[in-house]
């Protein structure tokens, strides 16, 4: 069966799905009925509608679970088109861009944000195999999602571009997979391009991974050359999954999405048992109990199956209501038959916060409902109410990256037409703290700061923490002396360096997290012309200097720009911060102070000067009315400013300061 | 339309001899004998120009040929017409601006005022403003336009560098400004005023006030100093904007504005308003007008007024514009007898908000008198006397409220457009609390 995919169909699917104008280029709708009715079916059962597939003709042995892993751009999603259409899962058109990746994000990134799942069904030598392909979310931010995709997984392709070769997330992704221990099989792709080089990029893998060149697939999958043969060695030299079909139900989740009408609907590998209708299953993670009102398969839309078997993936409904009912990486188990639950679980944890605001407080409600939807679908978005008193009612967002972070921000702006402004992202550090009545208040000896109003003073901790990754970067080594330039400034320390072609060179640094979150990867793109790639993955907590730092607007506290920093950088921090403010900061009757301070030492100060002139020479012609619209048009805006001590601030001047923003 | 030459010089005769007697004393001179309704002071825009000036952003057009009689024409004709709508009885003042008024012809400028004189009373004394560019203004030229009725000469001398008239577009150089300066004083003493620009790019204090003391000691009673404002759609804003010149520094205009002040107070100079300089009581009563809020009619294509149409049953002050293109006003002249384009009603609170803005560029400010005669019912004490941050002006010692009435000081008129963002939204509380005035008669 196929269905109409609309460009929500799978993220968005509660809230746009049926929306004529969100609907993408889609296949033909080859469902019975008029179109119209398919809004009703959606309110219903989707198994109402058609013939319930027996899955049970399908034993382990005949089933290949695989992931597709690439850098950007290197033509996963292409692979995967060309792989549903080769299975007769899609129809064979021209329309086929990019079928799994449904958001206006990741086409327009080229990148995938959430996983997608699709059961293939193919006849090869008389044999009828299942092949599950698990999308993987193309990013790093989503190394946690990424993981436990792999771990629904026995192999993997990887996707290499035949012009860019090996990039830094096809190094991230690889070990990924490697230590998943999956079979790899490296797929280079575009071979059609007129500077495609894939022996060039086979002795990259060889070198880089170790894999023999034999076992290179060149393809175009633009093309579709030579894709027959991906399915071949997907079948030949990924291993079946090993399960236990007569054991109990043990279930992974790795994937849930969110639909209005049904609830929750999680994706699940089953590694050992069965599980059908009307099962009660219990989560192992909340403990609690559910019944299962429907199972089926993704191909790659839901169609309800009577079961799944072990080694099989598809999705299930059971009364969820909430997608942290269904966590990444949960078990899911019958009732009374509990089992060992899978390896690897972990709640996400977000790793960059920001404070979001609506960019005018009447739009407060509107932001709150969009976030609330958008995040339905993401539970590893945190939500915490915040406010400011510069920028008024908001949110504390934490993410588990950048690029997550960004993609957030760019779906409320797409999806809900939200405009927001979003701070400076920050980082989670932590504190060990000495101090036995603080250790007593907290209940613990080592806390986590996120906001920086409760940063406690250095008498009271035996050493402050901060996040680090391991961070790859992989560049021509033209640009290496410079890019080793910036890793120094940003107080990254040197693992490895190696060349992995003639003129390729990874580099691993150990980066503080802070240093990266706001503009390095645009400082690399930039100074390497936008040939350097770079991926990172958490390398847990290191000790670090860390200072709270001040502003005073003429020895008032503002308390909304208390930053923490590492004492190297104060100085610098301090004065961008300072330089911006006097900037921003419009010129009153008298003289205003800017300082950064901490504790009680300057360490930058900017001034600025109180107006001398500020009165128009001349009333031409007795047109007083533009003069005096403008006027009130002030007034009425210096009705609106906050008051530090007697200076005048607006809301701009904040905003200048503490958004998103690249250093010069 | 024919102007009988004799009528228009006897007027003209007439102003003549008044010109020597009078004198404007003080703040707005002695008081009319005419209801502030049945007076007004005249605005006549001739929106004709030579050349375009790189900073200049007003109502002018550079002809290729001008049609002066049928100009003149209309320009009569408007005047008539407005004069008869607001039903004013007297005319205090006319001031011919452009553009280049002294490119017009004497015998438009004859035609105009003759044309006020038999409308409404013009006395022979009133005070009759010619703007003059100094290229356009031989010595003949001016004492014709004498003959025609003008009795005060205003000189856009505007830099006494020839390099910055270059850069500010201007057709004179330092020398011809000077010696039209010279036969100006010769033809009209005591009557003359120049305009000086400060903050041009690149221009430093230094130099600037040399210009100025030259300029002391050339200059007749009246000076106005003015800051280049670059305006966008300008030459010269598109330049700064491009990057091939400097922009102005605002913090070298402030200090040019502050030395060029206190040289000028040196010199026997009254600062009686932002930009405006005079000894020897020789203040612009037209330009007083406008400060203190008074009616004035504006004819010719683009002109402002400001006043009560009571020859139409008006009751409410409004703010008219002209219509602003020459060939099209001329069109609606003919049609309608005026080319007003756009009329609104000016609330009481907007006039009062006027009142104060206007009132506090002069350096008497806001008199209680002055202040009555727009707001009978709330003081100035009322309505800024228990505010906290009008109260922070007063300390600061920029603003002064005692028995006089309201004004700023020599620092705060520096700064007047920051304090009116205290000020008005000051205005408009009191107002909104003010209980409703009771109908009268009713």
């Amino acid at each position: 069966m196929r269905l109409p995919a609309g460009r929500g169909w799978w993220r968005g699917r509660a809230l746009a799905a049926w929306v004529p104008g969100a609907a993408g280029p889609a296949p033909p709708p080859p469902l019975p009925g008029p179109p119209g009715a398919r809004a009703l079916d959606r309110l219903y059962s989707s198994a109402a509608r058609q013939e319930k597939v027996d899955m049970s003709r399908f034993p382990a042995e005949n089933i290949r679970n695989f992931s597709i892993i690439a850098h950007v751009d290197h033509g996963k999603s292409t692979l995967a088109d060309r792989l549903l259409e080769l299975t007769g899962t899609i129809d064979k058109t021209k329309n086929n861009k990019q079928v799994l990746d449904k958001l206006q994000v990741e086409r327009e990134r080229g990148i995938t944000v959430k996983a997608q799942t699709a059961s293939l069904f193919y006849n090869r030598e008389g044999k009828e195999y299942l092949l599950n392909l698990i999308d993987t979310p193309g990013h790093v931010d989503f190394s946690y999602e990424v993981s436990r995709s792999l771990s629904a997984c026995q192999g993997v392709l990887l996707v290499v571009d035949a012009n860019e070769g090996i990039q830094a997330q096809t190094v991230a992704n690889f070990f990924l997979a490697f230590e998943a221990q999956l079979s790899v099989i490296p797929v280079i792709n575009k071979i059609d391009l007129k500077n495609a080089d894939p022996e060039r990029v086979v002795k990259q893998i060889e070198k880089v991974f170790d894999i023999p060149s034999d076992e290179c697939i060149k393809i175009s999958a633009k093309l579709g050359t030579n894709v027959e043969s991906v399915l071949q060695a997907v079948i030949e030299r990924i291993p079946p999954p090993k399960v236990h079909r007569n054991s109990p139900l043990r279930a992974l989740v790795f994937d849930s999405t969110f639909d209005q009408y049904r609830g929750v609907i999680a994706n699940v590998a089953l590694f050992d048992g069965v599980v059908a209708k009307g099962d009660k299953i219990v989560s192992a993670h909340t403990q609690k109990t559910y019944e299962v009102n429907e199972v089926g398969v993704l191909n790659p839309n839901e169609q309800p199956t009577h079961k799944l078997y072990a080694g099989q993936v598809g999705y299930l409904i059971a009364g969820m209501k909430d997608v942290t009912e269904a966590q990444i990486g949960d078990t899911l188990y019958l009732h009374k038959q509990p089992v060992e639950p899978l390896p690897g679980f972990k709640s996400a944890k977000p790793m960059v916060f920001a404070g979001m605001y609506p960019v005018d407080q009447s739009e407060y409600n509107n932001l709150k409902s969009a976030i609330e939807k958008l995040t339905l679908n993401d539970s590893s978005v945190t939500v915490h109410r915040d406010s400011s008193l510069a920028l008024g009612a908001g949110w504390r967002l934490g993410f588990l990256g950048l690029l997550h972070m960004e993609v957030f921000n760019q779906r409320l702006e797409q999806e809900y037409n939200a405009s927001v402004i979003l701070t400076t992202p920050t980082v989670p550090y932590k504190a060990v703290l000495s101090s036995a009545k603080l250790i007593k208040e907290y209940r613990e000896k080592e806390i986590t700061i996120i906001n920086p109003a409760q940063f406690p003073e250095k008498s009271k901790v035996s050493e402050y923490l901060e996040p680090v990754v391991l961070g790859t970067i992989i560049t021509p080594d033209e640009y290496t002396g410079k890019i080793m330039m910036l890793c120094q400034a940003r107080r990254a320390v040197q693992k490895n360096m190696v060349f992995i072609d003639q003129n390729r060179v990874m580099l691993k640094y150990l980066l503080p997290l802070n240093e990266i979150v706001v503009d390095f990867y645009d400082s690399l793109k930039s100074l390497s012309s936008g040939y350097a790639s770079f991926d990172y993955e958490d390398a847990g907590y290191q000790t670090a200097e860390l200072v709270k730092m001040d502003i005073l607007l003429n020895g008032n506290f503002v308390e909304e720009l208390v930053t923490i920093v590492h004492k190297d950088k104060a100085h610098t921090v301090g004065k961008a911060i300072c330089e911006r403010l006097k900037d921003s900061l419009p010129r009153q009757l008298f003289e205003i102070a800017i300082q950064a301070a901490i504790g009680s030492r300057i360490i930058a100060r900017e001034t600025v000067k109180a107006y001398r002139k500020n009165v128009l020479a001349k009333c031409y012609g007795g047109d007083i009315t533009r003069k005096m619209k403008l006027l009130k048009r002030q007034a009425e805006g210096k009705k609106k400013l906050r008051k530090i001590g007697n200076i005048e601030v607006p809301k701009d001047a904040f905003i200048k300061v503490l958004k998103t923003q690249t250093d010069k | 339309m024919a102007l009988p030459r004799a009528r228009a010089g006897a007027w003209a005769a007439a102003a003549k001899a008044a010109q020597r007697r009078r004198r404007v004393e003080g703040a707005g001179g002695s008081p009319s004998p005419a209801a502030p309704s049945q007076r007004a002071a005249l605005y006549v825009h001739w929106p004709y120009c030579e050349k375009r000036c790189s900073y200049c952003n007003f109502n002018k057009y550079i002809p290729r040929d001008v049609d002066e009689a049928a100009m003149r024409s209309c320009l009569v004709t408007e005047a008539q017409t407005l004069l008869r709508l607001s039903g004013v009885r007297r005319v205090e003042s006319v001031f011919f601006g452009g553009g280049t008024p002294s490119l017009a012809s004497p015998h438009t400028v004859a035609a105009v005022l003759e044309a006020v004189a038999q409308t409404a009373h013009l006395p022979a004394d009133s005070e009759v403003t010619l703007e003059v560019n100094p290229t356009s203004a031989p010595a003949s030229r001016l004492a014709a336009f004498g003959a025609a009725g003008v009795n005060r000469l205003s000189i856009g001398l505007q830099s006494l560098e020839d390099a910055e008239l270059q850069l500010l577009g201007r057709t004179h150089s330092a020398s011809d400004a000077l010696q039209t300066l010279a036969e100006a004083r010769g033809l009209f003493p005591g009557r003359v005023s120049v305009d000086l620009m400060l903050g041009l790019p690149a221009q430093q204090v230094r130099p600037w006030l040399r210009q100025l003391e030259e300029l002391l000691r050339r200059c007749d009673d009246h000076v106005s100093l003015y800051q280049l404002s670059l305006e966008r759609g300008t030459a010269l804003f598109s330049r700064v904007q491009r990057g091939a010149l400097p922009a102005p520094d605002p913090e070298l205009a402030a200090e040019m504005y502050q030395e060029g002040r206190a040289a000028l107070r040196e010199a026997g100079f009254r600062q009686y308003e932002v930009s405006n300089f005079a000894r020897n009581g020789a203040l612009s009563t037209h330009n007083w007008t406008y400060w203190q809020c008074g009616q004035y009619i504006g004819v010719g294509p683009g002109a402002h007024g400001r006043f009560v149409p009571q020859g139409a049953g008006g009751l409410a002050r409004e703010a008219r514009i002209q219509t602003l293109e020459p060939d099209n006003w001329m069109k609606e002249v003919k049609l309608f007898g005026h080319g007003t384009r756009k009329r609104s009603s000016l609330g009481e609170l907007e006039l009062l908000e006027e009142v104060l803005a206007m009132g506090l560029r002069t350096d008497v400010g806001i008199t209680h008198q002055h202040w009555q005669q727009f707001e009978p019912q709330l003081t100035l004490g009322d309505v800024f006397g228990a505010s906290e941050a009008v109260r922070a002006l007063l300390e600061q010692g920029l603003l002064l409220l005692d028995h006089r009435g309201l004004r700023c000081s020599w620092e705060g008129l520096a700064v007047l457009d920051s304090l009116l963002l205290t000020l008005l939204p000051r205005l408009q509380e009191a107002w909104q609390q003010k209980t409703p005035a009771p109908v009268p008669g009713g």
